[in-house]
């Protein structure tokens, strides 16, 4: 095709090869149907003309027709519902082992922090046939992230987290959009996704000057902040024991169980009332409007890497070779 | 207007008085249509106005004719005058205004003075929003999204949020009049299941328009009070939730869109059988259908909302309801083609604008599938594919249908008949232009452009090219109906009383009716449609 007159978009994530064939399993049949209401229209029509001699024939209806176009499509829509239920939570369920970026989006720039301390802006560098689960908030209105080529989007909303992720399969540029609008530069808020060889990506990470990872930097928060004087690793202080609990079930004061995933601690910073962990008093102070969400974001990954083993450490994410995937679409 | 009237011994409303207070003080449910007629023309053009800077803006990639703003106030300004100022009064406060009182057999809607107020509202909700745009505009789009619209917009978000709050009493109004009318005001005879389809549309849309309004009007307060007094309804930073927003947001905005497509399906229901000479197949199928879009339709606003971080579960609820609201939609889709078997087709105008509203609204509502369907609705949220889904639903479903009834009731309305071949015409330039302006986007949406670009990426141009040039196709076909209808007030035939030869009770009057519609009260024998007593239309509207 003609380099300004593309019809197909180009498919850069494991996801993507799904999407497409649910896409054109739909085209398929809403062109049938399409195909059919026309000529149905058009043979009707035409066969029907009015002409001098011959009366239209009054006909009521008939049950059993209504009742057949109506059982029917909805059997075809419960096909293309369940495709697409199956495919969604697919899409929202990262894997457990999954590289992790953090996103920060504000009017009108994407900034975004790796796991082992890079920083990029409008830009996110990652590896062929690794899975990325991006945790995302944003400093103003809400955005959305959204990359064409992976076939995924996800708002990005201020005051919490919302995840996606994806496995790149094929290297190269790709477009990042904001798909929410967010004023008047909504359409400037674009960036790049660059997907490198596993090799090449290996170099790009060891090339710039990094201080330190995202875990280390939110352990240093963490003494600086304070918040060690009550969340001992030692023994029980006035705060609970942050070891071990992400992603665990979390016995709240007033009876409710939460699972204590990245909104759950990132809400345990800012709005700490909100959610009192059981048998602790609500002594903690309010972080919100005292932090930036890139601190936010180094807290968070050190709470987290305190559930890694072993405890204390910030885990390096491992790096898969692309042969090792499941599906390789093309 | 008065002087086109016919002039001799009999009557009507439009030369019962004469004279600028005859209209303004008018409680005539026909004369206040008119005003109806008049002000959402205006309002169309207004709209149609900021549709056409879009379109010459996305000629080139780069940001060139407006400023990034100036972009952003034109698209929320287009939307916003289109949805509340245009589609969500058109058929219903125009057609249904003037139809439901003839087509029930009675002398008036049930509140004549609450429906001259409803005008007034709306009216005042016009000049509150023109206003707001001469003051300087607003770019928050047509949704409001906090917290854009409460925090970071510098433009005029309240103005805006109070013009569309207040006229949504219009719309309410409105409902309640249709809603007691129908219950209350029906001739001797006129049992339910005798009532026109386009009644009972009407009735399902009266009752979003009651149930869904107050919701929205609730909601922009609340954007408007957490803008002034600095409230934390959806600011995260002070306890507030943005996502709040949208579940009350589309919780009427979503049903609204049946509050614009059902009275168009109104109008197909009644021309269909008319120039096929028989009866609507399956009657009762498209009169519950109408009702079970009403119901179904509050139950799936969160469709909207599948990538704005709503649990997976809730999703997936919201996706299964999303494919139920579609089942009555074919339904009636399958009826008026099935209506066409065996029938005495004619096409007039009015009936190919009626073949446009089934193909484009098949479409449309196939289209509507990919954003029902979770999988394929992350990809495609947000682009283009969702403009040129609802752009089908809502003009090429919505405006056909408008443009369609606007032509069958025009004898009756104006007493007047319009030009059978430039109305042909007008049809075809509508069809070709639309599917010119909107099919491509289709596949810039799977492209992945996104809505509310003012610049975009090069590869995206040839596909926007060829939308603004059948955007201008579509300018003429809407432009022309304007012209040959004003030029018909003067020098088109007069109409004959029932020139279609078609079975309501609106067309048992004269045209154009007497004020009190009838001279002595219908009483009324037989089912809609008795088409098989009807003779055929002399073909005086045929130039051929």
């Amino acid at each position: 095709m003609f380099d300004n007159f593309p019809i197909w978009p180009v498919a850069a994530s494991s996801h993507a090869f799904w999407e497409d064939l649910l896409y054109l399993f739909l085209v398929a049949v809403c062109t049938a149907m399409t195909l059919l209401i026309f000529a149905a229209v058009a043979i009707l029509a035409t066969k029907y003309r009015r002409r001098h001699g011959r009366e239209a024939t009054p006909i009521h209806g008939s049950l059993l027709l209504e009742i057949t176009w109506s059982v029917l499509p909805m059997g075809v829509f419960l096909v293309m519902f369940v495709g697409g239920a199956v495919l969604f939570f697919k899409m929202r369920t990262p894997p457990r082992d999954a590289a992790e970026v953090y996103v920060v989006a504000k009017q009108w720039m994407w900034k975004l922090q790796h796991t082992e301390g890079q920083r990029e802006i409008n830009e996110l560098h990652v590896p062929v046939g690794r899975d990325t689960k991006l945790i995302m908030t944003s400093q103003d209105v809400i955005h959305s992230f959204y990359v064409p080529a992976f076939r995924v989007k996800m708002d990005v909303i201020p005051g919490r987290y919302t995840t996606m992720w994806f496995r790149p399969t094929r290297a190269g540029t790709y477009h990042l959009f904001c798909a929410q609008y967010c004023g008047t530069m909504h359409s400037g808020m674009i960036g790049e996704v660059i997907v490198m060889e596993p090799a090449d990506y290996q170099a790009w990470m060891s090339g710039g000057p990094v201080a330190g990872s995202l875990a280390e930097n939110g352990q240093a928060l963490f003494q600086q902040l304070g918040c060690s004087t009550c969340h001992r690793f030692d023994v029980q202080g006035r705060g609970p024991n942050l070891i071990g609990i992400y992603g665990k079930p979390v016995q709240l004061e007033d009876g409710r169980t939460v699972v204590a995933d990245e909104d759950y601690i990132r809400e345990s910073i800012v709005n700490s009332q909100a959610k009192i962990v059981s048998g602790f008093k609500p002594i903690m102070p309010i972080f919100q409007g005292q932090i930036s969400d890139e601190q936010l974001n180094a807290l968070v990954a050190y709470v987290k890497s305190l559930s890694q083993a072993p405890a204390g450490q910030a885990g390096t994410p491992e790096l898969k070779s692309p042969g090792t995937q499941p599906e390789s679409p093309k | 207007m008065a002087t086109l009237a016919v002039s001799g011994e009999r009557k009507n409303y439009l030369n019962a008085e004469y004279g600028i207070r005859s209209w303004l003080f008018t409680t005539d449910h026909k004369r206040i249509a008119l005003l109806y007629l008049l002000s959402i023309t205006a309002f169309f053009f207004i709209g149609g106005f900021a549709a056409l800077l879009i379109r010459l803006e996305l000629l080139t990639p780069a940001g060139d004719l407006l400023s990034a703003d100036a972009y952003n106030k034109a698209f929320t300004m287009h939307g916003q005058v289109m949805v509340f100022f245009f589609l969500i009064p058109s058929i219903p406060a125009v057609l249904g205004n003037f139809l439901i009182p003839m087509m029930v057999g009675a002398k008036d809607l049930a509140f004549p003075r609450i429906n001259l107020i409803s005008w007034y509202i709306y009216i005042i909700a016009g000049i509150l929003y023109i206003h707001c745009l001469v003051t300087g505009g607003v770019d928050t789009g047509w949704t409001f999204y906090p917290t854009f619209s409460t925090e970071f917009s510098n433009t005029k978000v309240i103005e805006a949020g109070l013009a569309i709050f207040v006229s949504g009493f219009s719309s309410i109004l409105t409902g309640l009049n249709f809603v007691v009318t129908v219950h209350r005001m029906r001739a001797p005879g006129m049992t339910w299941s005798r009532l026109p389809l386009f009644v009972w549309s009407h009735y399902a849309t009266s009752i979003i328009m009651l149930l869904g309004t107050p919701v929205i009007a609730i909601t922009l307060v609340l954007v408007v009070l957490e803008r002034a007094l600095n409230l934390g309804i959806f600011d995260p930073t002070r306890g507030g939730d943005p996502v709040l927003f949208q579940h009350l947001f589309w919780f009427y905005s979503h049903p609204a869109v049946y509050i614009m497509i059902l009275p168009s399906m109104a109008v197909i229901s009644e021309i269909v059988p008319c120039f096929s000479r028989k009866r609507v197949f399956g009657y009762n199928f498209v009169a519950m259908s109408s009702i079970a879009i009403a119901a179904i339709g509050f139950l799936v606003w969160a469709h909207h909302m599948f990538v704005a971080g709503i649990s997976l579960y809730s999703a997936i609820v919201f996706s299964f309801l999303s494919f139920l609201v579609a089942v009555p939609s074919a339904v009636k889709v399958f009826n008026w083609t099935a209506t066409l078997y065996k029938g005495s087709i004619s096409f007039s105008t009015p009936m190919l604008y009626a073949f446009g509203f089934i193909g484009l609204f098949t479409i449309g509502g196939l289209t509507g599938l990919f954003l029902a369907s979770l999988g394929t609705d992350v990809h495609i949220h947000d682009t283009y594919f969702v403009i040129a889904h609802f752009h089908y639903v809502m003009v090429g479903g919505a405006v056909m249908g408008y443009l369609g009834g606007m032509h069958f009731w025009w004898p009756k309305i104006s007493g007047r008949m319009y030009p059978e071949g430039w109305g042909r015409l007008a049809a075809l330039i509508v069809f070709i232009g639309f599917n010119l302006t909107f099919f491509p986007q289709f596949i810039l949406g799977y492209l992945g452009m996104p809505r509310r670009y003012w610049q975009y990426p090069p590869e995206y141009q040839v596909l926007n090219v060829l939308s603004t040039a059948g955007a201008t196709i579509l300018a003429v076909g809407y432009l022309l109906p304007m012209v040959y209808l004003l030029w018909s007030l003067r020098y088109g035939k007069p109409a004959p009383d029932n020139p279609w030869q078609a079975t309501g009770l609106e067309w048992q009057t004269s045209s154009p009716p007497p004020t009190f519609n009838f001279d002595e009260t219908p009483i009324v024998t037989q089912e809609a449609y008795e088409y098989e007593n009807m003779p055929l239309p002399e073909e005086v509207t045929l130039e051929r």
